[in-house]
Parts: structure tokens; sequence; C-alpha cells
């Protein structure tokens, strides 16, 4: 008999089975919250390099959704972007644009739901773009529900063909929940991913609409007490050889913002913690979203070209050449086991995502 | 027959008022209580919004807080205004401002005139049954609360316990016998009447007051004293989920409430425009007499209720991950894994997937890669079978194999040449059937024919790794169903264990083996093991082969198929 072998620690919850006081967590809240002050300060700090071009926030009216983006040449993207979380209820979009060249800036003053900031200065120092998102959320987010996004996800939920994000969001403030999360699903197409078309106001999911469908892997984090999940096609054909670095699925996009909430690593994990609690006690769900992910439209393989010289996107982006050489070579990620996507009751067959008590 | 509705509002005043003036235009009196919590403005537009009805009556205000006397308080207010100011008023239906009439007025007035001087309202008695969703039961009525739930959840809480190891109680008064029921109900001008007018009822009042949520055993509790036929259930259609929070409809229930045939829904989500569109619109003709069916609603949402509290079995994603242990089954579905078997039988893989239809896969766990079944190198869902992959997570590489293969049976291969890391989720698991003929890792190093010292030192680890997996196998966490044969045993009598494991994995084939898979050729292994013996090691998993090749059972006659009478 091995004793030491027998898996004491659950590795699941927060559960604590260290003794009263629980020096250990005590501890790591106040690293937390230190991190949390850090990270707002840094906010402040960064304020300077935001330049409003269109700034119509005083059109917002209390309990309105808002949207927070940063975005570079995403004009391809916006237009379907736009529509499709307009109709499930966003009053207002609050984006930042990073020195786009392709239009996407005149795209977004000419609508009247959005307000536009420009900057110039360095997507990887500010967090990728966190620094700038979250003065914005600071100015204009307290107290309303804000979805963050990037301008290649689409949140879809439970009931979301019935019922908007005031149905969903009056429900989780009922049920006292400040924050909804949702994962990342990688869209493809069948066939080498620059062998298709994509028209600005397209349905993406008319170009690509197949995903993998159950390669997740969950792990706990403790000291932000976040889920950390990865996955999907990326982690199947990209990070094969090492699994570390694949990149992390899970967010928490939608969260009832408070002026001293930030998020930590994209909308990775928020602090403060509790936040990052988006998943049931013991057993059971709770609801949760999907953010489908539109990264590989055709223009992924022009994109990558221009990334890999930018080394923008990665902390230590040498160690994603390989990644970034992989996507040049327009691949196809297709496999004879995708799924084809069918709208969101299959991702809630699938065990992607859940309505928990939202029925 | 008059039947006539008192409506507590207190959100959402529009549609409340789009509600009552259904009703009122239908010929039926409404008395509505307005919190008084709501302000003024929206107390005058809403007001005016009902102008011009002739049936409509606003009553006193009460200032009413969740779980308190105060909505009874409101109840009775708006009752007695009712019985007095509408004489012709038979029965009188409770409803709140976001309830939704579901059949039209007139099947309510046939329905109520079929069944004269009954009482429609839920009433179950405290001590017998569980009623509540969570929360407390008998204590409602012989604790004090005075803390605010809502409010003060931890000043509640503590009084409770208090008052539960002081052993205080309170007395329920003579005569009461406390019952507990839904909110909603409708009673008839008789026993409302009794009950408002009994000559005790100040005395009933005072106790009431300091009862737990006294709105769901007032009138539950004094009906038992009053009326004369009572039908314990309530025509309004309510669900309550596991926490006690009251459900919403969304415009996407319209069928489900539709097939219910209940008269009066609650709540409807204020914003849910195709279902007041849909119900307050011009009434379909003909008439329904069909009973109120909220069991067919019952049942999905029990359903629903499950997965909610205790989640779908063996799925582990980005709201579910739960704690060690509290995981409902650690797998979704059972599966097996042969240890040895297809070492000892030549065609092991193939025999299994005829005699059972599951899929059968090779060395999942495999230093190399996954081995799934057919060579496959990507499997159902995406799963690779890349080898770093899989033990970056081993856990989640073999729950998602099962959960993605749902309705199929996997089975699959194992043993001391794989990665061990999974060995303690394997036993742990009560969806796991495990069979392992031990020292069988033995047969490929005897047909190998390398050297002795290599096949020593390899054979020295593997035993030791199959050793200490045993040691798992047979700890007493285990909850897999395991079965253990010596090598030695098994060869003298593969068919019986075979016949047990195809029963256990295809119950319902029922058949009787006529085809066995194909042993190894074991001449010589006696004297196999005896030289590694003379090496130095010391195998003793595989059981007892004299050395002197005393092959007593099967390999004698290898190739022959084995037939069973």
């Amino acid at each position: 008999m091995h004793l030491a072998e027998v898996p004491l620690a659950a590795g699941g919850d927060e559960a604590s089975h260290a003794p009263f006081p629980d020096l250990r967590g005590l501890w790591a809240a106040c690293r937390m919250r230190w991190m949390r002050r850090r990270l707002l300060f840094r906010a402040l700090r960064k304020c300077g390099q935001l330049a409003a071009v269109a700034d119509r926030t005083g059109a917002i009216r209390p309990n309105d959704i808002l949207c927070f983006a940063t975005v570079r040449n995403e004009a391809e993207r916006l237009p379907y972007f736009l529509d499709h979380h307009r109709g499930q209820g966003v009053a207002h979009f609050l984006i930042v644009d990073n020195d786009s060249t392709d239009g996407t800036r005149d795209l977004l003053t000419a609508r009247p739901d959005v307000s536009l900031w420009r900057t110039g200065h360095s997507y990887r120092l500010s967090r990728f773009g966190m620094d700038w998102l979250a003065w914005l959320m600071i100015r204009h987010g307290h107290g309303h529900w804000c979805l963050t996004l990037d301008a290649d996800e689409l949140l879809v939920y439970p009931h979301h063909d019935t019922r908007d994000l005031r149905d969903l969001t009056a429900w989780l403030d009922a049920a006292r929940r400040p924050s909804f999360g949702a994962i990342m699903l990688d869209l493809y197409p069948k066939g080498p991913l620059a062998d298709r078309s994509y028209q600005p106001g397209q349905n993406p999911l008319d170009v690509i609409d197949w995903f993998d469908a159950g390669n997740i892997v969950t792990k706990y984090q403790p000291p932000q007490r976040n889920l950390l999940v990865r996955g999907g096609v990326r982690r199947r054909v990209f990070f094969a050889a090492e699994p570390e670095r694949a990149p992390t699925l899970s967010k928490t996009p939608l969260i009832r913002w408070n002026r001293r909430y930030v998020y930590v690593s994209s909308t990775h994990s928020a602090l403060p913690t509790h936040l990052n609690r988006v998943r049931g006690r013991a057993a059971g769900d709770v609801p949760s979203g999907v953010l489908l992910h539109t990264k590989f439209l055709p223009s992924i393989v022009a994109k990558s070209r221009e990334e890999k010289r930018r080394r923008e996107h990665f902390a230590n982006s040498s160690l994603y050449e390989d990644y970034y050489d992989a996507l040049i070579g327009n691949p196809d990620l297709w496999s004879p086991t995708s799924t084809r996507y069918q709208g969101w009751r299959q991702l809630e067959a699938l065990g992607i995502m859940s309505r928990g008590r939202w029925d | 027959m008059s039947v006539g509705f008192v409506m507590l509002v207190h959100t959402a005043l529009d549609r409340a008022a789009a509600v009552a003036r259904h009703w009122a235009e239908r010929d039926c009196p409404v008395v509505i209580h307005v919190d008084r919590r709501v302000p003024r403005a929206e107390t005058r537009a809403f007001a005016a919004a009902l102008t011009g009805l002739a049936n409509v009556r606003f009553c006193r205000r009460h200032r009413c807080e969740w779980g308190t006397w105060s909505i009874v308080a409101a109840t009775i207010t708006g009752t007695r205004m009712a019985l007095n100011e509408f004489p012709e008023l038979s029965h009188v239906f409770l409803v709140s401002g976001s309830c939704l009439p579901l059949r039209p007025v007139d099947e309510l007035r046939s329905y109520l005139a079929e069944r004269p001087r009954t009482d429609f309202i839920e009433s179950v008695t405290a001590d017998e049954v569980d009623w509540i969703v969570g929360g407390l039961g008998r204590e409602r009525f012989t604790l004090r609360f005075p803390f605010a739930w809502k409010r003060h959840r931890r000043l509640f809480d503590g009084y409770v316990r208090l008052q539960r190891q002081v052993g205080f109680r309170r007395r329920i008064p003579v005569g009461l016998e406390p019952h507990l029921g839904s909110q909603w109900w409708c009673l008839t001008r008789q026993t409302l009447t009794a009950i408002l007018n009994d000559p005790a009822r100040t005395g009933h009042m005072r106790y009431f007051r300091r009862v737990w949520i006294p709105d769901e055993c007032y009138f539950q509790t004094l009906v038992r004293r009053h009326s004369t036929r009572i039908e314990s259930r309530s025509l309004t259609l309510s669900k309550f989920d596991f926490q006690g929070k009251p459900h919403i409809f969304y415009d996407d229930h319209l069928e489900l409430l539709r097939r219910s045939d209940c008269f009066v829904a609650r709540k409807a989500w204020p914003q849910a425009n195709l279902l007041y569109d849909t119900f307050l619109g011009p009434g379909t003709a003909g008439m329904n007499r069909a009973e109120p069916n909220p069991a067919r609603i019952d049942r999905l949402f029990s359903k629903a209720v499950e997965r909610r509290t205790r989640g779908r079995a063996g799925l582990y994603m980005q709201s579910r991950f739960p704690r060690e242990g509290w995981e409902n089954g650690p797998t979704s579905a059972p599966y097996s894994v042969f240890e040895g078997f297809s070492e000892l039988f030549e065609d092991f893989e193939d025999w299994l997937g005829r005699m059972v239809g599951a899929r059968v896969h090779g060395h999942l766990f495999h230093p190399e890669r996954a081995e799934f079944a057919d060579g496959e190198t990507v499997f159902n869902g995406g799963l690779s079978d890349s080898a770093a992959l899989r033990d970056h997570a081993p856990r989640a590489f073999l729950t998602n194999l099962v959960w993605n293969t749902r309705g199929e049976r996997q089975c699959f291969q194992f043993g001391p040449g794989d990665r061990q890391e999974i060995g303690w989720f394997l036993a742990r698991d009560p969806n796991a059937q495990i069979s392992v003929i031990t020292g069988a890792w033995a047969v490929p190093l005897f047909h190998s024919h390398q050297s002795f010292v290599d096949l020593r030192k390899r054979a020295a680890l593997l035993q030791r790794t199959e050793a200490r997996h045993l040691d798992i196998l047979r700890a007493p966490q285990t909850r897999a169903r395991v079965r253990i044969w010596t090598m030695a045993d098994f060869v003298l009598n593969p068919m019986e264990p075979l016949q047990i494991l195809i029963d256990e994995i295809a119950p319902r084939a029922q058949r009787r083996l006529t085809e066995a898979p194909r042993l190894a050729d074991l001449t010589g292994f006696g004297q196999f093991l005896q030289t590694l013996k003379n090496q130095g090691m010391k195998p003793y998993l595989m059981g007892d082969f004299p050395a002197d090749d005393g092959v007593r059972a099967a390999p004698a006659r290898p190739r022959r198929p084995y037939l069973v009478q």
C-alpha cells in the first residue's frame, strides 16, 4: 500500500483544508488585493495614452449594457460584431483603436452607438489593451453590466435566440451573481483556411462553422480562484508538443462592473477573486456562455504574417514563432471528428455551456 | 357565479395594469394592492392607466416586505374590500402583478361553477410533509423571527440557532393545525367570510405576525378550520427552483404554458412581449374543459433541477468543475479496462470487438501515443493521440473520451508498460470495470528472444510497476469493479472469466461464447521463467508455471478454437 499516492487534497474548489486561520489563504488574498491596486494604478497612469475620436458617452443611460473592446485593423469583422451584440441588447460600444490602417476608424465613428478612442502606443505593453479598457471602465462602466470582448469574439449564451442580455443580466442580478463566464470556441472551416472568402457584414458562421467538441482540459487556479480551461483546435493542432503553451479558453466577459474591479490577463480572470466564481458549488451547473471565436477567417493567414513581425500578441512572442509559421502555411484544421455548429442547444447538449438554473 | 381578483402589485406596473384591465373588461372585479414602497408618481400613472373601469378598486396600501406579515395584511385588506364592494362575488382569486392569465375567464367561471363551494388552496400539514424547498419546516411556527432574512441573513441564522440550542418554542394556539402551501389561492366567499370573522381572529393574527413567511401558512392553516371542501392545489402555476426562487417564464415558454392548461401562471417576465400579447389577446374560440395539468411542467423542471444540483455526471467544463469526491460519478458511463489480455491472447482486441460490439482501443496510455481503435490519430470530439497532450492532463483525457462517446461502450488495454498516472483515477471510478491477468506482460518478453540481461531488467521494472498498480486496485478506496487473476489460473480455464466479462459488458446479449480468442504460444514459458529466476530475478505475479514445461493447459493445442457445449 502506498498511502502517499492516495489523492487527498481536493483539486476542485476553494474549500481549503488548512487549519484555521488559513494563513496561506489570507496571504493569497492580500497579494491579490495589492495586485488589483497595482493594476488600477497602472490604468490611471496610462489613461493619457488615449485620445478621444468620438466621445458619445453622454448618451449612456443608467442600466445600459456596455461593450468594451480594443481593436486593430478589424474593419472586416466589426460590422457583424456590432450587429450581433447590438441585437443582443448592448446599448453602447466603447472601443479603443490601436492605430488601425484599414478604415476601422471611419467605420466606427460613423456608428451612433460607438464611442471611439485611439492610441498609437504598444498593445503588449498595455497588457494587451486591458490598461486602456480598465481606464474606460473606471470612467464609464461603474454600475453597468459590462461586456468586454475582442473583435473576433461573438457571445452566445443559453436562450440567446429568444432572450437578450437585459433578460440575462436581470436574472443574474436576482441570483446575486455579479459575473458570467464563457469559453472561447475556436471555429474553423473545412479545408485550408485561406481557401474561403468572407465579406464584411456576413455571418462568420457561413464561412467557418466547425469546432472541436470534446477536448478541453480544466484546472483550478488557487490564487485568483478561477478555472483555467484549455483545449480546442489550437491545442490539438499547434501545441501538441508543448501543451503548457496552449491558449487559455476560459473568460469572464460579462461583469456588473464596479470602478474598483480590474481584469488581470485579458478577460481570463478578474479581481476581486469572487468575480471568477462562475461555476457551480459541489456538482451543479451555473449558467455559462460561449464566445464564438472567429480568429480563423480566411484573412488569418495574411494577418499572421503581420503579427509575427509585430510581436505584440504574446508576452514572449519568440516562443510562438512556430505557431505563426504554421498559420502562414495555410493549414487545414478540420478532422473527421470535427463538429458542425448548430446553435446553443447543441453546445449545451455537448456540455460546452450550460443554462444552469436559468430555464 | 362571479369571480373577482385581488392583485398584489409591486413592480412592472404597466404589465400589472394590462392584466388587471384584461380581467376587468371581462366582467371580473379587481381589487389592487400597490406596495407602499412604490413611488407616488408610478402609482399615479398606474391608476391613470386603469381609469374608466368601474369594477377596479385600489385598497389601502401597506409597506410590504418579503417573508413578513405585511403581505398577509395586504391580502386581508384587499379581500375585505372585494367582499364588501362587490356583493355578487362568489370566489376571490389571489394573484400577483406578475401573474399571467393563461385561459379565458369564462373557462375559469365554468370550472368553478362545476365545483361549487370548493376552495382551491394548497394546504399541506407542516408536520408530515416536506413541502418547503430548503429552509425551515415546522420551526416556522415555533420559533421567533425578528430579523429580516433578506437583509440580515447572519442575524437571522444566528438567532434561529440560538433558539434551537436554548430549546425555545412558541406555543401554537389551540385549534390550529399548522399547514403550508402556495401563497396563491382561490377561495369562496363563505370560507373567506368565516376566516375574516372568526371570533379568535385577533389571537390568530397576533400569533401569525411572528411566524416565518405567514403568506404561505395563514390562509393555508385557517382554511382547515373553516372550509367545508378543500381542493389542496393551487390554480396558479408557480414553480420554484431548488433555492426557493420563483421561476420566471419567458417567451420561449409559450408552448409549455399553453399545454399546462392552468388558469394563471406566475411569474411572467415583464419583457416577455410574446407571452403577454398571446395570453391577453383575443381568446381562441371554443371552450376548453381540461383539468389544469401542471404535472407535465413539473416533470420537465424536476429533471432540470436535478441537473443543476447534481450536474451531468462525468462532465468537466467551465461551469461545472466538481471537487474530487463530489462529482456525482467521475466519468459519465461504464467502460472496461483490460490488463494483460492483449498480451496473453493474440487477437484479443478484434475478438472483443466482435463479441460485444463496443469500441476497443489499444493501450490508450502507451508512452508513445494513445492507441485509439482502428489506428485513429484524432478521436471523437477532437481528442488527439499525442502523448504530450494526454500526459499533460490524463484524467481530462479519459473523462473526455468517455463523455464524447456517450452511448457506446469503451474498452481499452492497460499495463505496466503504460503511463501510470491514471491508476488512482481508474481505481476510484465506479464506472470502471478493471480485469487484470497478472504477469501477462512476461509473454511478449518471452517471445522477444532478447538477451536475458536486458530482459531481466525490463521484467523487474514491469513487475514492480504492476505490483504497485495492484496495490492501488486492492486499496480500500477502490470503487471500480476489479477482477484479478494470475496468469497461471487464467490459462487453466480462460472461458469462464471471459464469459463473465462479456456478460457484464453486454448483459442483454446473453449468449454463450462459441469462439475463444487465440492464446499465445506458451510452449517453454515455464522454462523461460526459470531462466529469469536463474538470472537473479523473481517473477511471481504470473503464478505457478512449473519449470519442466508442464504446460498442462491450453497451450498444448493453442490453435484450436475453443468450443463450449
